[in-house]
């Protein structure tokens, strides 16, 4: 179990690395990490896992209905999906079926709408309906007045994006994976069958590679001389409201897609907060990751024409990201066997339903590479901490505070955290590198004040343990 | 799933009052010293206190003592406990089991308390960078006076070299010197507004003497860098859009109720304030419940807080004892046409005690205005007022004109003019 974030690298070569910690590239972690007789490298520019798109997106488990059918994406979403499902039961990943409701506002919305049942069934989704403008109105009291009807797409869900791609990363490291972080790749050659890799740390040296660099995934193709696709960043602004605002809305209300995108969705968030966005803004550069004032007014103002009330709550956080797009529909993974590596590119928006798919289908192609796996086992058990609204919290549960008091002494008011959560996350084996990573762990901060009554405690916390004391 | 767990402790109490801040802790101390029974406040922080045990400066206590935050806050929590009350701090109250029940929990765990009254004393909080709508970069070194205070005066923390504050109420001169004890260098004061809203003497020291500039008319409208603050765009009255160089940003004031517990539990809020709306004995809609404090009006002193908290003791003590009775639902409401904000109290209730003052807000300078209140087109009251109506700053009403309010007619307004 290794996780490094300074120093020099290993010496010895790995059977695969794969760069890029982000949902994907963690979730092929850990489905090589299932095949022991492989040494894994994990290789991370950041100093934690999930730090670019994979923190910054809408937190939807697509069931991938309007995906192009036949495309690799169709199937890597419906494989991924049901994946992801089954083990965020399994680990305790916050995650909600509330399904989705495309709504209609004008007539040829209405019309569109039985074009789109059809080819969510072609994606294999057969349960959609049609709900007349009584039912949606039953289903969502709060939605605007105006709606002529809505498409219900009853598996779509909603899931803690910041568990999953831990609770990858950890299981991963769990089972043998080493995770270096703070190792940007800048360069990389072949070198007596193995590629090496040059990184801000010094040099790693493996088999086989797996590029899973997100954003990045361009310029480490081109490292391995592959000019197939450019990635072009696409901002999405959303803003987050209060958990009091939390009861305007119970699924997730999408709008009927056109030409130019998905458009503004509203939904529920697993803490029980309300999400609105995404804004999609074709940029340039690929740390753009800032809220523009043009960008939150044009989301307020698409918000008001949906669910009206909602505008009147306090905001509890702005965040923007960036999607990979590269210009082509369909995702860009693509083996190249006299390489033995396999690029993992152009995942846009889907990356986190799709996210356990892909992994499949990775360790497929590297195999076909000529990777011997070896057998499969199964991997440590894992608990992820219960932050979903739908969960109990520890400071609610008498015979954990009986058991151990921290439970009970509730530092972060506004999302509940205790003292012991804290405690547990700075402890993990993949602890946080900052203070907005201990809060993507735990929800300390993330409520309505954003650490007005307690971002001194939770930073006094962080800093006295990132200075090698037990806290 | 936030109901009841197994495990959980009940108990009964005659008064529960939730915040532990000034107005909490002067109606606990009030109220078990007149004999309401059994007190119990309850407060989720680990020292009771409230907002005055981060604020190192003096200037609390009655008139003539010039206690320092902390000092106010220890004196308060003594007072409380001496009387009889009992104080339970690290004590958090999770919502409500019932109309005076709620649902709390510890290191002792999980406890439901029943109280024959329940008092909020919930206070406000400093509205954060987001709630605010300032774009830009998510870096670290962005702040509330609140936090910067704790981090400060209760942690030892550093807090950053080079500082902007957003806001000029008396809070942002409290950030001032928060920043400098920290050993920060404050380079600016940034308020929207033509003028400082703290006293003159307070705001030309720290502009003469302390030689920080006061921006005016300027707006925050992007945070630069990541990680850390590299700086902060303004736009200027003038139009001009300029970067300020800093690591650190405090957004100051702007205060917003604490009234999640209030909302949860179907309480009705004023419009103006998001507060619980009350009338003069403090009395919220809900039988049985009172509030008090900053919860009610986001934020006045810790004095005013205090002062209202004995007043309420008053009221609780007449509930307790007296006829039983609250005053219906649809009371009389009081409401504010621009540019004043809110009124406290909001409602008019029959049998309630005529308030001697009501607390206004203003959302703009005001010189010398007149204050009118009218209630479906009749003029109850007008009021010449000789001082500067100040935004983020009481402005007081006389409540004279309340025998004059007809209980079934419509909302009584208060406007300017």
């Amino acid at each position: 179990m290794t996780v490094t974030t300074t120093g020099p690298l290993p010496n010895a070569p790995y059977d695969v690395a794969v760069i890029g910690a982000g949902v994907v590239g963690t979730a092929v972690a850990r489905e090589l990490a299932r095949h022991r007789a492989l040494r894994i490298a994990l290789v991370e520019a950041a100093h934690d896992v999930g730090e670019g798109t994979s923190k910054a997106n809408t937190a939807i488990l697509h069931t991938g209905f309007d995906a192009v059918p036949g495309s690799l994406e169709s199937r890597l979403m419906a494989d991924g999906s049901h994946r992801l499902a089954r083990y965020a039961a399994e680990t305790g990943i916050p995650v909600e079926r509330v399904g989705a409701l495309l709504v209609a506002w004008n007539e040829e919305q209405r019309a569109a709408l039985p074009e789109l049942a059809a080819k969510a069934g072609r994606n294999g989704r057969h349960d959609t309906r049609l709900l007349t403008p009584g039912e949606l109105y039953t289903r969502e009291p709060h939605l605007a007045p105006g709606a002529l009807g809505a498409l219900e797409v009853p598996g779509e869900s909603i899931v803690c994006p910041w568990s999953t791609t831990l609770a990858y990363a950890t299981q991963a490291v769990l089972a043998g994976t080493d995770l270096h972080l703070g190792c940007r790749v800048t360069g990389i050659r072949e070198r007596a069958g193995h590629h090496e890799l040059r990184c801000a740390r010094g040099v790693l040296r493996a088999r086989y590679l797996v590029n899973a660099a997100g954003l990045a995934a361009d310029t480490v193709d081109g490292m391995l001389g592959h000019h197939d696709f450019t990635v072009t960043p696409r901002r999405g602004q959303l803003i987050v409201f209060d958990t009091l605002a939390g009861d305007l809305v119970r699924h997730i209300l999408l709008p009927v897609p056109t030409a130019l995108g998905k458009g503004v969705l509203v939904a529920p968030t697993v803490y029980g907060n309300v999400l609105l966005g995404p804004t999609a803004e074709d940029l340039d550069d690929k740390r753009a990751t800032e809220s523009t004032a043009d960008g939150l007014a044009a989301l307020r103002a698409k918000g008001r024409g949906i669910l009206p009330a909602l505008l009147d709550e306090e905001v509890t956080a702005v965040y923007a990201g960036l999607r990979a797009a590269t210009g082509h529909e369909d995702y860009r993974i693509r083996a190249h066997p006299a390489q033995r590596s396999v690029t993992v590119g152009g995942i846009r928006s889907t990356g986190l339903t799709a996210s356990m798919g892909i992994a499949a289908h990775v360790t497929g192609l590297l195999a076909d590479t000529g990777l011997v796996l070896g057998e499969p086992r199964d991997l440590p058990p894992l608990r992820m901490p219960p932050l979903g609204r739908r969960a109990v919290r520890p400071c609610r549960q008498a015979a954990l505070v009986a058991a151990d008091p921290e439970y009970g002494t509730v530092v972060c008011h506004c999302e509940l955290v205790s003292r012991a959560e804290i405690r547990d996350a700075l402890a993990a084996p993949l602890p946080p590198h900052s203070v907005a990573g201990l809060r993507r762990r735990t929800r300390a901060g993330a409520g309505r004040c954003q650490g007005a009554y307690c971002g001194a405690a939770v930073t006094d916390l962080f800093e006295r343990s990132d200075a090698g004391e037990r806290v | 799933m936030n109901g009841p767990v197994n495990g959980t402790v009940s108990r009964v109490v005659d008064v529960l009052v939730v915040g532990a801040g000034p107005a909490g802790l002067a109606a606990a101390a009030r109220l078990a010293a007149r004999g309401a029974g059994r007190v119990l406040v309850l407060d989720r922080e680990q020292q009771p206190g409230g907002v005055p045990r981060h604020c190192e400066h003096r200037g609390f206590g009655p008139p003539g003592r010039r206690w320092t935050g902390p000092e106010y806050a220890a004196r308060a929590a003594e007072a409380a406990v001496g009387a009889g009350a009992e104080l339970r701090t690290g004590a958090t109250v999770l919502g409500w089991a019932g109309p005076h029940t709620l649902d709390t929990t510890g290191p002792e765990g999980p406890e439901r308390i029943t109280a024959r009254a329940v008092v909020l004393a919930t206070g406000a909080r400093e509205r954060s960078r987001s709630a605010r709508l300032v774009p830009g970069t998510r870096p670290a070194g962005v702040l509330t006076t609140g936090e910067l205070q704790q981090a400060v005066y209760l942690y030892g923390r550093p807090v950053g070299r080079r500082a902007v504050i957003v806001g000029a109420e008396p809070v942002a001169y409290a950030a001032l010197d928060a920043l400098r004890r920290a050993g920060a260098r404050p380079l600016a004061m940034v308020t929207g507004l033509p003028r400082s809203q703290a006293p003159l003497a307070r705001a030309q020291r720290a502009r003469l003497l302390g030689g920080v500039p006061l921006l005016t008319g300027a707006q925050v409208t992007e945070l630069l860098g990541r990680p850390r603050l590299t700086g902060i765009r303004l736009r200027r009255g003038d139009g001009r859009s300029t970067v300020l160089a800093c690591d650190t940003v405090v957004f100051t004031g702007d205060f917003t109720p604490e009234n999640e517990l209030a909302r949860r539990g179907g309480i009705t809020l004023d419009a103006g304030t998001r507060g619980p709306a009350v009338d003069a004995a403090f009395r919220t809609a809900q039988p049985g419940v009172f509030a008090v404090g900053s919860v009610l009006h986001a934020a006045e002193s810790a004095r005013v807080a205090a002062h209202e908290g004995a007043l309420a003791a008053r009221s609780v003590l007449r509930h307790l004892t007296g006829p039983a009775g609250w005053p219906d639902a649809d009371a009389v409401t009081v409401r504010t046409e621009l540019p004043l904000r809110w009124s406290v109290p909001n409602r008019l209730t029959p049998g309630a005690p005529v308030a001697g003052t009501f607390l206004l807000r203003t959302h703009r300078f005001l010189t010398r205005p007149t204050l009118r209140v009218t209630q479906d087109g009749r003029t109850l009251h007008r009021e010449r007022h000789h001082r500067t109506a100040v935004p983020g700053r009481p402005v007081p009403l006389a409540g004279v004109w309340i025998p004059r309010v007809d209980p079934d007619g419509g909302p009584v307004w208060v406007g300017v003019g």
